[in-house]
Formats: C-alpha cells, structure tokens, sequence
C-alpha cells in the first residue's frame, strides 16, 4: 500500500492524528492521550493488520521526549512511524505490551534509559542498570563523572 | 538480586541460572522459578555487559562509531558494520561502486557461515556433545584466516565504511574462498552423520521450545527463529540491499515451529550462504572499491533508518540527524534483544532440562542484547 493510502485509512480512524513528511516511511503525529485507541486500531483495522513491531525507542529533544514506534504489517507490507510527543518532567504513556508483545522488553528499556513510565505496563523496572541508580543515562542532560567519557 | 533466590510461598523454587553458566555463552542471568522440574516462569535479568554504545555513539563521528558497532553482535560484526555503513550512506546519497557492493555481500556471507558453525558446535555442546565443537571450528578457522588475510582482523573487523570497503581484496581471496567451498562441500554430510541424525539429539530438539507464528511476530522475532516458525522475514529478500536482488538463493522456512526446525533452518541457511558465494567469486567486478567521500561526514538533518540481516536476525540502525558531524540519537534494534523476548514464552510449561535446547537455538549473542 502506498503512503498516501495509508493516509487516508489512518485519517479515518483517528481524525487528531497529523503527518510528517520526508523519509521513505510516513510519519504519524498524535497525543498521548489517544495511543492505546490508536494502537489498537493500528493492529486490528484491516488493511493495516501492523502486527510486527520492531523498534521502540525513545528521544530526547531538551524540551521534550519522543517515543518512536516503527511497524510493519507482515501480509501487506508496509511501514509506518508512530511518533508521540511526552512532558520531560513526567513522561508517561500506556503500554501496548498486550497487543504487541516484543513491546514489554523495548518498554522496560526505554524506561531504564530515559525514564519514560508506562501506565498498566505488567512489570516496569529498570533493566540494564542496578534498581539503586540514579539519573537516566540517555537523556542529554545526564551527568556521571566517574563512568562517562567526554570526547 | 540474591535474595530472590528461594523458595516462594506456593512452594516453587527459584534459582539463578547465569550470569556464569556455560550454556547462556555469556554474561546473560536469568531468575527462573520452578515447579518440581517444570518452569513457571523465566526472568532475564540484563546489563551484565552493557556499554551504552548508542550513549557512546553520540559522541562519535559518522566514521568513528562503525567501530563500536563491531563489539555489539561480534559473531555478524561485518554485518553490523554494513548495516551502519549504509544507514550513513541512505543519508549523505552516496552511490556505492559495484566492486564494493559484491564485496560486501560476499564478507557477509562468509560471516554467516561462520556464525552459524559456531552457533552449531556449542549447539552440541550444550546437549552433551563434545565433538561437534572441534569439527565447527575446524571450517570456521578457514573463514577466519580468510578474513584476518583481507581484513586484519579475525572477530571485530571494522571493515566497511561509508561508501564501501576499507581495503581491497587480498590477492589470495579468490582462491582461498573456492578451497573454501571445496572443503565445506566435502564435509557438510559429516555434519547431518554426527548431529542431526542422531536420535539422542533429534529426542532432545523435536517439541521443545513451541513457538507459533503468530507469537513469532507478536514477540518480533527474526532470523532462523522466526522463519523456524514460518515467518517469512529475510531482509535480503524482502528489501534486498547490495547485489542480493541479482542473485539466486532461496529463504528457507519452516514449520515444524520447534528447536528443531529452527536448527534445520541454520543448517540449510549456511549451504544458501555456499550458493550465493559461489556465484560471486568468480564475478567481482573490477573499479573502486570505494567512493569518494569527504573527509568530515555530516548527515542532512534527518531521520535514516537502514536494516541488514545479521546471522540472528534484522537489525535496524537508526540515525537522527542534526545537521552536525555526530548523531544527536542512534538507536540499534537489535535481533537478539527481541529474540530474547520470546524465551519465557517458548520455555514455560516446559522441563528445566529442556531449557538448555531452547536457549541454544535462539543462538544468543548477549553483547547483542546488552549493547
């Protein structure tokens, strides 16, 4: 399906949602607040069937984070990004680890490394690093002068 | 995390398998609770060897962080390098010479191959079998001096760049990877004798580890374990990168859904691997063997994604771009990472002995998880 097709069927089930140009793959905006509507209906409208979703991951853009979420549907083939704008104080998103279930892993991960906190998730601890750490390491404004390297 | 390790009040038993056990081929913990010997659950518990490449990475030019990409997956490290050689490349448009495309695919499937000969020694291994081990290594030391000869390097080889390769051929290339061929032709049938006909063996794979299709895609699986359990998800090709859209080679697939089909699938993969070498030995086109780029690389401000099959599966390289001569974010998605997803799902329900099988067919590389 080409991208302005899938424009079109995305339009109709989320009418808030907005598009960015530019890149091979079409770029979806929305709020937090209608995600899990919207994830939902990613997976389950026909035509779309995005069932495979293979990259989570977050950014930090100094005034505020963005959670990417790239999908492919495995019958039709094609791909799209999800991107969702959240505060920096108190980042926090619902999980879509019960639709797609890779989502529970790349989840806890993002909320290891940039503090992103994700309602309803099944077990959101830390993953990589120690519980006891403070910070999250991958946000710009992080600070750790025995175990970073300034180049 | 010692404190876990007991018993809990239904009376399971929890114990730690990892971070130092032979069969997790690395530093890969997992907190599994048992019942009797049935697991009820498994735990990974991460970060063991975690060196934050992509935090490293934002510090790193275009040219520099291919390197660090090496020490993520080491047993695909020409294929990580290829994949982030390319995502540079789909941002600055550069046009890689044909020598330089064959090349490349041809390092990336002697990579496979020896990827998965190790993959299928310790596979033996871990279930008891010692032998297997010295016959893998005895082909895959080939390839290793192959590439050391070219390469300079016989693990982290840091050989592609952007806009193609570091170096060209050694002389000896040709030849040394048709004795290659010769050698491995002349031994594979060794491999189903010693291994795969065994009914010990085939006793220990067939119906451990179940995992659907749909939990495959549910669960992002790719590489051998997906396509063990029919998923069709070879990079190569649905989004055929280099010269993979111009040679002959078949995706193998399986539906046996179990550790067995997803050790078949490694073993017909690396003869796929054979099958595409072979017809490009004798063809490297002749020219550069990399373009012309400027000395300082600086990526349009942007956002590039580029994906590669690695010997365990896709890996994405995702690049934002500010403009400057670093990244202002890279993201790895990583095969591993979410092949490591499915192993409580595949394991539950299942024997503690089991658990051994399962864990060696998802070919777990843990540098690959951590990053």
């Amino acid at each position: 399906m080409t991208n302005e097709e899938l424009k079109i069927i995305i339009s109709g089930i989320e009418t808030t949602a907005t598009f960015e140009e530019g890149g091979e793959w079409i770029n979806v905006i929305i709020g937090a607040d209608q995600w899990k509507d919207f994830a939902q209906k990613l997976r389950n409208t026909q035509g779309l069937d995005l069932d495979y979703l293979f990259c989570v991951t977050c950014v930090d853009w100094k005034t505020h984070l963005t959670m990417v979420y790239h999908f492919t549907s495995t019958i039709h083939r094609h791909t799209i990004v999800v991107k969702i704008k959240l505060d920096r104080s108190e980042p926090a998103i619902e999980t879509v680890s019960d639709i797609w279930r890779t989502a529970e892993l790349h989840e806890r991960e993002a909320y290891d490394l940039f503090g992103v906190s994700f309602i309803n998730h099944p077990d959101l601890r830390r993953l990589f690093l120690t519980d006891d750490w403070v910070g999250w390491p991958l946000r710009k404004d992080y600070e750790d002068p025995i175990n970073m390297i300034k180049l | 995390m010692i404190e876990e390790i007991g018993t809990t009040a239904e009376g399971d038993l929890v114990i730690n398998i990892g971070p130092q056990h032979p069969a997790t081929h690395g530093v890969l913990h997992l907190v599994v609770t048992l019942n009797g010997e049935t697991i009820k659950k498994i735990e990974p518990h991460l970060g063991y060897i975690h060196r934050s490449i992509e935090k490293m990475c934002e510090s790193l030019s275009y040219r520099q962080f291919i390197y660090v990409t090496s020490r993520m997956d080491y047993l695909s490290s020409h294929i990580n390098n290829h994949a982030c050689a390319m995502c540079v490349e789909k941002g600055l448009q550069i046009e890689v010479p044909p020598r330089a495309q064959v090349i490349r695919v041809l390092m990336d499937e002697l990579t496979r191959i020896a990827s998965h000969e190790l993959w299928w020694g310790a596979m033996a291994m871990d279930l008891g079998a010692f032998t297997p081990f010295f016959h893998a290594f005895r082909e895959r030391e080939t390839i290793n001096d192959i590439m050391e000869e070219t390469c300079g390097a016989r693990l982290t080889m840091n050989y592609m760049v952007p806009g193609g390769v570091m170096a060209d051929l050694h002389p000896n290339f040709q030849k040394r990877v048709k004795d290659f061929i010769a050698l491995y032709k002349s031994k594979i049938s060794e491999y189903d004798e010693l291994v795969t006909g065994n009914i010990i063996f085939q006793g220990r794979m067939k119906d451990v580890g179940f995992l659907s299709k749909e939990d495959a895609i549910s669960y992002g699986c790719t590489g051998p374990i997906a396509r063990g359990s029919g998923v069709s998800c070879d990079i190569r090709k649905l989004y055929p990168y280099e010269v993979y859209g111009q040679v002959e080679f078949d995706e193998v697939l399986e539906t046996r859904c179990d550790s067995f089909g997803r050790y078949l699938i490694r073993l017909r993969e690396m003869q796929q691997s054979i099958r595409i070498i072979e017809q490009l030995i004798d063809n490297i086109p002749g020219g550069d063997f990399q373009a012309k780029t400027k000395a300082v690389l600086k990526l349009p401000k942007g956002e590039f994604y580029a994906r590669a099959e690695t010997a365990r599966g896709e890996l994405g390289v995702y690049i934002i771009s500010e403009g400057g001569t670093t990244p202002y974010r890279i993201k790895f998605r990583s095969p591993g990472f979410s092949n490591l997803s499915a192993l409580d799902h595949m394991a539950r329900g299942g024997k503690i002995g089991d658990l051994v099988a399962t864990m060696g067919t998802l070919d777990l590389v843990i540098p690959d998880i951590d990053r």
